[in-house]
């Protein structure tokens, strides 16, 4: 399969970076949020960044994401510079319930991307089945996102961000404010569906575990202005298992190594 | 507003009732007072003769064009400024400047302008619609959820559509809400119009009753306008509640 081969070519290290941060500085109404993060994310690799809150994580993907731009350095897509946001980079918010439109139905909400990418409309409905489907909501597409429960809401954002055929997916805690089995059930599902589309992934949280569980690479940042304080390969085997993985020496080596960090960076 | 519609009723036909026995016991003779039975027979009058039918038509026309104009210039600008605020800081002056001027002095221009009729009217009308309608689709348009904008821009859903799919949608009961109290300001304007001057709908109709010193027909027209506000803000809340219910309540609540 070409995305496993990419996902080989990525965890070595061969390819070149699809998104690049070159000493990336932010500041905002005088204060610094990041200073000089630089950082290289291949094509196909799934990051996980970690930090204590106000660590500047959710910033450093919003820059990502061109939704902000670096007061110093440069970050890059494809070699280019991200002026503004691109179609090819989805965002996966938090607070589900403030990024789903409330007066469309599921259909409707995953609808807008493909509207703003100019699909024919007649081709839209098969569509808007095949990636409710994916994402495990088939037959709720005429619900409206009041009538779902947190998770469910959740995977409609995904499914919507799917709708744009991200080459980069970019997640936000998507799974911090979910009980804990809906969690674990999300983990696999986009485990699945990156492994299906080789999409690269950053993936903010602050739950040490799901980083390294979900990760290719774990990063953690420290605060006060962000910069990288740590960085792990993960060089666990996929698929992943829930149980397994989690009781793999590896698994517990590094979830010491990156609890001792944030402890450190929390002193 | 548990109370029983007929309890609240009371109150109002009795004084009415006292009145009538009043009117009646003194002989009332007068040239802006009439007993209600008059006033009602003067109303079943105008219906019957179809005047004041054509005095209707008349005034909801200009009111319901005024308000129809001033509903989308205002919403245009609300818009506008709401998502550009070097726009709006742009506009502030000019905007403050213009809006305390009260519609009906832009009355003598309007005259000159465009003489008698409807569309003087209309303009008036649309002038002082503008207003309400601007500043709470401004205030609207600010109030919408920063991370719906944020996915627009993430979708790169181009300025109009996001304009159409987002803006408008997530301000429309805020903006329903500006529309329903133009509405009340458009006929309100539109009968102030009549009365200062332009010689047509329910306005001019009070102004006739009284020259051919008819109190009973001079009332009948207030008794009816009242109806009409009435009944036009009641068919507005219940569009409103239907259309809205649950986005006015989650919009404003949470």
């Amino acid at each position: 399969m070409a995305s496993a081969a990419k996902r080989l070519e990525a965890v070595s290290g061969t390819a070149a970076p699809q998104i690049s941060f070159d000493a990336v500085t932010l500041q905002l109404g005088g204060k610094t949020i990041i200073e000089n993060l630089s950082l290289g994310v291949r094509p196909g690799e799934f990051l996980c960044i970690v930090g204590a809150s106000g660590c500047g994580k959710t910033t450093a993907l919003r820059l990502a994401a061109g939704l902000y731009q670096p007061t110093g350095g440069k970050v890059n897509f494809d070699g280019q510079p991200m002026r503004e946001p691109r179609r090819e980079i989805a965002i996966v918010f938090q607070d589900y319930g403030k990024a789903l439109l409330p007066w469309r139905t599921a259909a409707g909400n995953v609808s807008l991307a493909l509207e703003a990418g100019g699909t024919p409309s007649a081709e839209r409905p098969a569509r808007i089945e095949e990636l409710l489907r994916t994402v495990g909501l088939p037959g709720h597409a005429g619900k409206y996102p009041s009538e779902m429960s947190g998770g469910m809401q959740q995977r409609l954002q995904i499914a919507r961000c799917l709708a744009q055929e991200p080459k980069t997916l970019l997640m936000d805690e998507p799974f911090g404010a979910l009980d804990a089995m809906t969690r674990q059930g999300l983990q696999d599902e986009v485990l699945s569906l990156v492994a299906a589309s080789g999409a690269t992934v950053i993936f903010v949280t602050h739950d040490l575990d799901e980083a390294i569980y979900l990760g290719d690479r774990v990063i953690g940042l420290l605060p006060h202005p962000g910069r990288i304080g740590i960085e792990l390969k993960v060089n666990l085997p996929r698929p992943r298992d829930q149980l397994s993985t989690r009781e793999h020496p590896e698994f517990l080596r590094l979830r010491r190594q990156l609890f001792d960090f944030i402890k450190a960076t929390e002193q | 507003m548990t109370t029983n519609p007929a309890k609240a009723l009371i109150l109002p036909l009795s004084l009415l009732a006292a009145f009538e026995i009043w009117a009646r016991a003194t002989h009332l003779q007068s040239d802006s007072l009439a007993s209600p039975s008059e006033i009602v027979m003067a109303l079943a009058g105008a219906f019957a003769d179809l005047s004041i039918l054509a005095a209707t038509r008349d005034t909801l026309f200009s009111a319901f064009a005024g308000l129809a104009i001033g509903t989308v210039i205002g919403l245009a600008l609300g818009i506008a400024f709401g998502i550009s605020t070097t726009l709006d800081r742009l506009m502030e002056v000019t905007v403050e400047a213009i809006r305390p001027i009260p519609s009906i002095a832009l009355l003598p221009i309007a005259l000159i302008a465009l003489g008698f009729g409807y569309r003087m009217e209309i303009v008036i009308v649309a002038f002082a619609c503008i207003w309400p309608v601007l500043i709470l689709s401004r205030a609207a348009v600010r109030s919408i959820e920063p991370r719906l904008m944020e996915v627009a821009r993430a979708l790169r859903l181009p300025p109009a559509q996001r304009v159409w799919k987002i803006v408008i949608p997530a301000a429309l009961p805020r903006i329903f809400v500006a529309f329903r109290l133009s509405a009340g300001i458009a006929l309100i304007v539109a009968v102030t119009v009549e009365i200062a001057i332009n010689p047509l709908g329910l306005g001019a109709g009070i102004m006739l009753a009284q020259q051919a010193l008819r109190p009973d027909l001079m009332l009948a027209y207030l008794v009816w306008i009242g109806v009409i506000g009435y009944a036009l803000n009641v068919l507005l809340i219940v569009a409103q509640n239907r259309l809205f219910g649950r986005a006015a309540l989650s919009g404003d609540g949470q």
